[in-house]
Formats: C-alpha cells, structure tokens, sequence
C-alpha cells in the first residue's frame, strides 16, 4: 500500500507492506536512519520522534496510523550546518559516547524544553526517564540538558 | 573531577588538541545529527535480509532439518543449514568449540541452526517458521555444580569442565585467630549494548567477500569468517562500521559468518539485524558465579589466610572463559596482603547461554565476594572497614598470592584514604520530600517513613590488556603529508571504536608527537595489522602506544630531513607546524615535506606476560589498575526500594588523557555497577532465558543513576605511554559491593547474592510458608508485616 506524510517538513510518498513500523519506514523506506532501533517494543526510546507535535516512540506506531501525519526526526532538528541548541550541548558536555541512544535523548529533550524552558534537574530525570543509555551513566547528559535550557532561547 | 598532579613528562608540543584535552569526539557531529552510520544502517541497493532460525531447547538431538517449504517461498534467496559451511563448521576466540550452525545437537536455548535471506525482513521471519526441524529434547543441565557432577551428561567431547585454575601460596593449613565465612553468589548480567548485532556482506563477485560490521576485535573476526568460508584471510575483508556500544558482547561472533554465508551463496549483499529478543540470545554475558570464602586473621587486624572456592557457569560454549576463569583466581584475594592463599576456581560448561566477555570479567565477581568479607571481618573484630582495608592494603615490591610481584604504581592505600575524605552528600531529612527523591520514586509508597540510609566502601583491581602468555600487540600506521597546503597526519590502525572515545585518543596522541592538529583517524579496517581487541581496557596503552611510536619514527625522519638540509644539531621539535629548533621557528613543515609523504608502521607488544604454573603461580598480568567507590544509600525497609543517593570514586589512571571522555568512562561504568547489584539479571529457568527484552531485563535510567564525584590519581606508570592505564573497567568493579555494603549498613540483612532485589532486602523466604496462615491462627494478624515477613 501507498504511504503519504510529512517528514521534516518534506512531503513524502512510499510503498509500504502491512505490519510496517514507523520506525521500519523512516529508516528502511525514507533513509533517515537517525531514529534508532534498539529495543523496537517502546522501552529505549532511541526511535523517539514527533508524531503531529507528539512525542511517540516510532517503533509503536504503526505505519498506517502516520498516514497524512507530520513526523518531525531528529534530522529535522539541525538546519544544515547549524546544529540546533540541544545538539550542541549534548557535544560540549561530553554526552556522547557511542551515540546510539543520543537522536532518541536530542528528541526527547528537545521536546522538554518546548514544554519547559527552565526545567529542575527532578524534572529533567523524569522527561528522560523513558530514554536508555548504557555507555555514560546520564551525568553529561543531565548536563546537556541543563546547559542546553540556558541557551535555548 | 579533580586530579592528582604527579610526575608528568614534558608533552613534545604544545599544538592544541594534545594528550591532556578534553577535545570533542570527531564523529560526533554526524551521531548529533542522527547521521553517523551505525551497522544496522548499512544500505545497499538489491541487498537481501538474512535472518537466523534458533533452538527453541538448551539441550536436545537434532534428528533432521526440513527447508524444502521454506526454499519454495517467494521472495527467499537461500535457505543454510550445517551443510553449507564451507570450512569449519566450528568457531570460537579461544576454543573452537560453537558450531557455526548446529548439527546433531544444540546445547543452549537460542544457537543457531539455520538461515535465511529474503527480499524482506518480514518474508524471512516467516521463512524461519517454514524450517521444520525434529528435536529429540533432553535434559538440560543447568548450573554449574550439577555439571561438575560424575552422572551428569557430558555435554562436550572434552568433558564438562572447562578449566579449573588453582592458586597455592604459602601454608595451606594456616590457622588464624578470627574466621569468617561466606557465600556470594553473582546472576548473569548481561552488556545490554544498544545497537544490535548487524552487519552487512557483500560478495565481490570472484568468490570473496566484505563484511561491514560492528566487532571489538576485527581481525579475530576476521580469521574466523575465513576459517569457517575456507578462504584465505585476504579474501574476507571487514571494515568496521559504527558500534553501538559494546562492553565485551561484541568480542564473540554473532551474525558475521552468517551474513558472509548467505552473501555468498546468493550472490548478493545481506544485511542482519538482531532483534533485541534475539540480541540476548545472540551474545555471550557475563558468567554467573557461585563463590564460597573463608578468611583468617590476627585479632588485631592482619589477614592470615584467604580460602576461597569459585564456580563460574561458562554455559555452553567456550568464549573467553578460560581467561575469566584465570583472572577470578588471580584476583579472589582483593588488593590485599594475604600471606596463605588457597584459591580453586572451576569453569564449568552447563546448557545456560554461553558466557564470556564483559567489562571487569573475572574480576567483577570476586570483589562483590572480596569485599563482602572484609566488611564481615571488620565487624567481627569490631574495627572499621576502611581501617582493615587499609591495614591490609598490598603495595608495591609485595607478591600478589600467584606469585607475581606489585608493580608500581599500586595505591590502594592512597586512594582508599582518599575516598573516605571526600565530603559525603548532605543528610536530607526523608519526610515531605519530593517523591521523585525518594527510594522507588513516584511508584513508591513511602513519604519518608521507613527509608533508612546507609554507607559503604570498597576497592577493587584487574589486569589491563591480555594476559597469561597471549602475544598482545596493536598495529598502527602513521602518514603524514601537505594536502591542500596543510599538514596533515593520518592514523590507520584496525582499533575498534565503540563509543569509548579511542578515535579521540589516537588523535591526540597523533597532535603531541607530530605537533600538527589536523589529525584525521582513518577508519578501522582490516587492511591494517591488527590492534588486537577493544576490550581488557587495553587499547589506550596498546595502541595508543603503536600510534605513538610510529609518531615517533615519522617525527625522527623528519628531524633527519631537516638536519640534512639546514645541519641543525640542537634539540628540533615541530609545534603547530612548524619545525623549532632551540625555541625558534627554523621553517615549515610544508617546506621540508614539499609533496612528499612520509610513513611508518609499527607493531607494538607489550611487555611479555607468562602462563601460571600448576600451583598457580607466574607473571600472569602487565598493568593493573585499581579503583574505590563509596556508596550512599537509601532503603526503604518495608519496600524493599533503593535510592543510591551518590558515589563517590577514586581511580588512578596514571595520566589523564582526555578528561571528559575519562569521566563518561567512570560514570558509565560505575552505571554498570550499579545495574549488577540492583535489577540486571538474565533470569534462566530450566536453561531458557525468562527476560530476553528491555522490559524485563532492567538497566538502570536517568532515575537510578546518582551524581558521581570522582577525584583521580595520575600516578605514571613507567612502562605505559605518557604512564596512562587503562580506564575503562576499574569502574565497574568495586562500584557493585560499594552500593551492597551500603544496603547491608542500611538494612543489617546479609545480602549475599546479587542483584539485590527488593525481597532480599525485605527477607521475603524463597518459599511460601508449609502452612498457610488461616483466620484463626495466631500468626494471621501478622501477615504483611515486616517482622513477619522476615525469614526466621
């Protein structure tokens, strides 16, 4: 069956079988491979994009219920060159290490900080709470965050 | 972070970028951006999916393997089974003893048995549920004392037990004063590394193929796909593609023979990924431990005698077992003085998951046993458990109880001292605060009533590098060149990055040698010798010493160039490209290089390391490197819950090298830690893993990870580059029976078996009661009590 929607702002159109994720279509049928595939049953939060302005793991949707719907990924967060404020963050503070669960944690604190500019560090834990990463122990991510609510204006 | 400062060498430049920076990672844009490809990204057109049919049983007969329904399917390329390895059909780092695909039987739930490439994910998927293979189930052997038994089938041709290393220092019969027994027990924890196992093989239309892929190891990868293709080495190539996180999973084989298999025989490019189901059943963990130990002592404090008897579950096949085996007898003592030593440790093969590399192995599980038994000590003989460590702390010019002597530098004692001395967190009064903060967070109960808080320390080391006689070594490749007007200095090594921050460290290394700063790592493939495996903490030193010396040689035929032309004989230097010769500018890189590039290979072996002797006994290790932790906690003791409110850590890594990526290092691994001795568990039952998902295998999250205050000690080791060691593991060490220790100082209760799960904490029984409590009884009234629920 055919798909339709908007990612990153683009219109897109693809072929795409029954039982498709979100996430399966992103990366396999679109090429944006920046939402990852970790866990694919909701827990990791490493295919977090927005769904129509919502936070949802891509994995739990299934393709069909994006038809028409905009899907903003975490390649739609930087404008070319020009990493946005989150993204810079995650690298000043060393946040990174092997990266796989970083596109899911840059969506979801991204999506904090449209919710909550100045959010206490109680709440930064919990909004990422949803969001494994198994190399840096979260410090230089809490971090991140913090200096990324600083800057964002 | 604040560090030590010790005796430094002076850096050869003062270029920016050098050893010493906490410079930015060189992929990290692209993994910001979501644009840094990972191995499940690998994409090319008319490329198919192989997927992997697994056995449903940890033990059975194979009787035969039907695959006609599943070839007549549309879309299925290819349907393999034993039959269609070409080489051998066994692999293994240490042991070939894993088949590639089973043949006449299986020997743990989840080995491989067939595959399948099709032109979807979905198509192959259902393929697999075509294959119809006859069983004949058997009984599975499942923990390791059952295996060392006489009746129990013998589940390799060799036997069940898998290696068996004893240690035997000094008076066996030593008699002490003070005794104190006990029994520790470790789960399978698992690396739960985030991007799955995947690769992508393509044929290169004459027979051979390449492989892109995530590994710790590619040339041990390598040698095996070849092995097992019957091609030579040089028609199997593998680069490296990006690694999601690794932590000693990714050192055993996964999918690589089996992507090439299907590669080949397709003539087409096959991508693998695992799911996360399949990912649990598609790696080795770490190995479960049961350890029985008795200690003696002087009543003042000494330790007379260690005793100790270990039995580590391998699972079904080999691994890396045989070093973890070696590594828990070396270290079952601690970093202690222990005049008498009596050490058995016994690596059994059972029908669990096989087990093998993860961070600290061999050594994790023994300190979580160690450290237990200094506390015990301590309380038995009324002292203070920093104190008897203290007392008791090994240095250097002393033998470890195998036999080798301390190497320096061997600061137990500095930075156990200065662990304590690091200010603890704020008491903070439990009631009416924010739920978030208290143990259990918003799903608790509580709102400060019951939670009681708690303290503990404790020290833990290991071997960096490989150890026991391996011939340990890295390759590196320097070329520097003008390009486009600017120096420039590529590294080639085959060193795998996952995540650690090795390409940010050969940089750097490359910018103090040379003093250039455009400093471009190349990536890993193996067309350069090998750099040996990221894994045992060892690629700072062995291949940050290979990119070092090879620095060196390309920095010396500069020198020898610029001697020949201007006949300078003062100390020469190059800093920000320029050649400096008695603190002056004497010319240009560019004008010396012209067009010219300059390059030189080096194979860098640590110093030699030698097997143990029948008693245990031998110059087994290299480098070691030693790590404290203090833990403060929280309990809420009707729950069960924990809160860890902090840890606190010393280390010594003989040199900082890039400080940022040394604290990710600390916290991630102190992360780790904290997951074994609080919720990670592969949970078996009768050989089947119960917990094979993110939703019920529990890492820890944002929520449970505390602040980490850290100071570390620079104190060089003589041998090493710059005198760094290696980081990665000590972390993860003495973090576990930190937070354990603490728990036991909140709740009193024993806490011998880790994770520790809120039943333990609590003293639920392991079995419900012989009779239950009716509504007359007088026990009734008592039920869901806490002192009720406790066992008696």
């Amino acid at each position: 069956m055919k798909l339709r929607l908007m990612v990153n702002g683009e219109s897109r159109e693809t072929e795409v079988r029954e039982g498709e994720s979100l996430l399966y279509v992103l990366r396999e049928r679109l090429g944006l491979f920046g939402s990852k595939n970790a866990c694919e049953q909701g827990e990791c939060g490493s295919c977090s994009v927005y769904l129509d302005g919502e936070l949802v793991c891509a994995c739990l949707v299934l393709a069909g219920q994006a038809e028409g719907s905009e899907v903003v990924t975490v390649e739609g967060l930087s404008e070319g060159e020009r990493l946005h404020p989150v993204q810079e963050a995650f690298l000043e503070a060393g946040a990174v290490q092997c990266g796989f669960c970083t596109p899911g944690l840059i969506v979801a604190a991204h999506d904090l900080l449209s919710r909550n500019s100045e959010p206490t560090e109680a709440e930064v834990r919990e909004a990422l709470a949803g969001n494994l990463c198994r190399c840096t122990g979260y410090e230089k991510i809490l971090t991140a965050v913090q200096m990324a609510a600083e800057t964002t204006p | 972070m604040t560090t030590t400062p010790t005796r430094t060498r002076p850096s050869a430049s003062r270029t920016r970028g050098g050893i010493g920076e906490s410079v930015g990672r060189p992929d990290g844009v692209p993994k910001v951006k979501g644009e840094f490809e990972y191995s499940s990204d690998l994409h090319v057109e008319g490329m198919l999916w192989g997927a992997t049919l697994r056995s449903p049983h940890p033990h059975a007969n194979i009787r035969s393997i039907y695959t006609s329904d599943a070839e007549a399917m549309a879309g299925v390329f290819a349907v393999l089974t034993h039959e269609d390895v070409p080489g051998r059909k066994v692999y293994g780092m240490e042991i070939p003893d894993q088949p590639v695909l089973a043949w006449e039987k299986v020997r743990y739930q989840g080995e491989a048995v067939a595959l399948v490439a099709a032109d979807h994910p979905e198509t192959a998927r259902l393929a697999l549920g075509k294959i119809r293979v006859d069983y004949e189930v058997l009984e599975p052997v499942t923990d390791a004392e059952t295996a060392m038994s006489e009746d129990a089938p013998k589940l390799h041709l060799s036997g069940n037990e898998l290696r068996r290393v004893d240690v035997r220092h000094g008076d066996p019969e030593a008699a002490a004063e003070v005794v104190v027994e006990g029994e520790y027990e470790v789960g399978m924890q698992d690396q739960a590394f985030l991007g799955p196992e995947s690769g992508l093989a393509i044929p290169d239309g004459e027979g051979g193929v390449d492989l892109y892929i995530s590994t710790q190891w590619l040339h041990v990868d390598q040698d095996q796909v070849a092995e097992s293709l019957d091609l030579p080495p040089e028609m199997v190539r593998l680069t490296l593609s990006g690694v999601g996180g690794a932590f000693g999973g990714r050192e055993d084989l996964s999918m690589q023979i089996h992507a090439c298999m299907l590669a080949l025989h397709t003539s087409r490019p096959v991508k693998m990924v695992y799911g996360r189901e399949e990912s649990f059943h598609g790696h080795v963990h770490r190995h479960p431990a049961k350890m029985r130990y008795e200690h003696g002592a002087t009543r003042d404090g000494k330790l007379t005698y260690v005793k100790a008897n270990l039995i580590f579950d391998g699972g079904a096949y080999a691994s890396s077992s045989n070093a973890v085996c070696l590594n828990a007898a070396t270290f079952a003592c601690g970093p202690y003085d222990v005049p008498n030593a009596r050490i058995e440790s016994h690596m059994l093969y059972t029908n669990n998951p096989p087990c093998g590399a993860m961070r600290g192995f061999g050594a994790v599980q023994v300190c979580f046993a160690h450290e237990a038994q200094m506390d015990k000590l301590a309380e038995k003989l009324g002292m203070d458990p920093v104190d008897l460590r203290l007392k008791n702390a090994i240095e250097p010019g002393m033998k470890f109880p195998f036999g080798q002597e301390v190497p320096y530098p061997a600061p137990v004692r500095e930075i156990l001292g200065r662990v304590r001395e690091i200010p603890m967190p704020d008491e903070q009064e439990a009631m009416g605060r924010d739920l978030r903060e208290l143990p259990g967070g918003v799903s608790n109960t509580t709102h400060g009533e019951g939670v009681r808080r708690g303290v503990g320390y404790a020290v833990g080391f290991k071997n960096i590098g490989f150890s026991a006689g391996f011939d340990d070594y890295s390759t590196a490749r320097i070329s520097l060149s003008i390009e486009d007007g600017e120096p420039v200095v590529r590294v080639y090594t085959a060193a795998a990055e996952v995540g650690q921050g090795l390409v940010m460290v050969q940089a750097q290394i490359a910018r103090t040698e040379l003093g250039v700063e455009n400093v471009v790592v190349e990536a890993a493939d193996t067309r350069t010798g090998s750099a040996g495996s990221t894994s045992a903490s060892r690629q700072s030193y062995v291949t940050g010493a290979a990119v070092k010396e090879a620095c060196e040689k390309v920095r010396e035929r500069i020198f020898e160039l610029v001697r020949d032309e201007f006949g300078e004989s003062d100390e020469l230097a190059i800093e920000d490209g320029n050649i400096i010769s008695d603190g002056r500018e004497i010319a240009p890189l560019m004008e010396i290089l012209d067009d010219g590039e300059i390059s030189e290979i080096v194979e860098f072996h640590h110093r030699a390391t030698h097997p143990l002797d029948e008693n245990g006994q031998g110059d087994a290790h290299f480098q070691f490197a030693f790590a404290a932790h203090r833990a403060v906690v929280e309990v809420d003791v009707e729950l069960g819950l924990v809160r860890v409110v902090e840890i606190a850590t010393t280390q010594d890594v003989g040199k900082v090298i890039n400080p940022k990526a040394l604290e990710g290092q600390i916290e991630g691994g102190i992360a780790q830690g904290l997951g074994l001795a609080l919720m990670e568990e592969i949970r078996i039952q009768d050989g089947e893993i119960q917990n094979a998902s993110f939703t019920d295998y529990l890492i820890p999250t944002i929520l449970d990870m505390p602040p980490v205050k850290m100071e570390i000690l620079e104190l060089a080791d003589p041998e090493a580059p710059y005198g760094l060691k290696g980081v990665g593991e000590p972390p993860t060490i003495a973090s576990t029976p930190a937070i354990v220790a603490a728990l036991r100082n909140a709740t009193a209760m024993e806490l011998g078996r880790i994770p520790v799960r809120p039943e333990h904490i609590i003293g639920i029984p392991k079995k419900p009661p012989d009779e239950l409590p009716q509504p007359e009884s007088s026990r009734y009234s008592g039920i869901g009590r806490l002192e009720d629920r406790r066992e008696t």
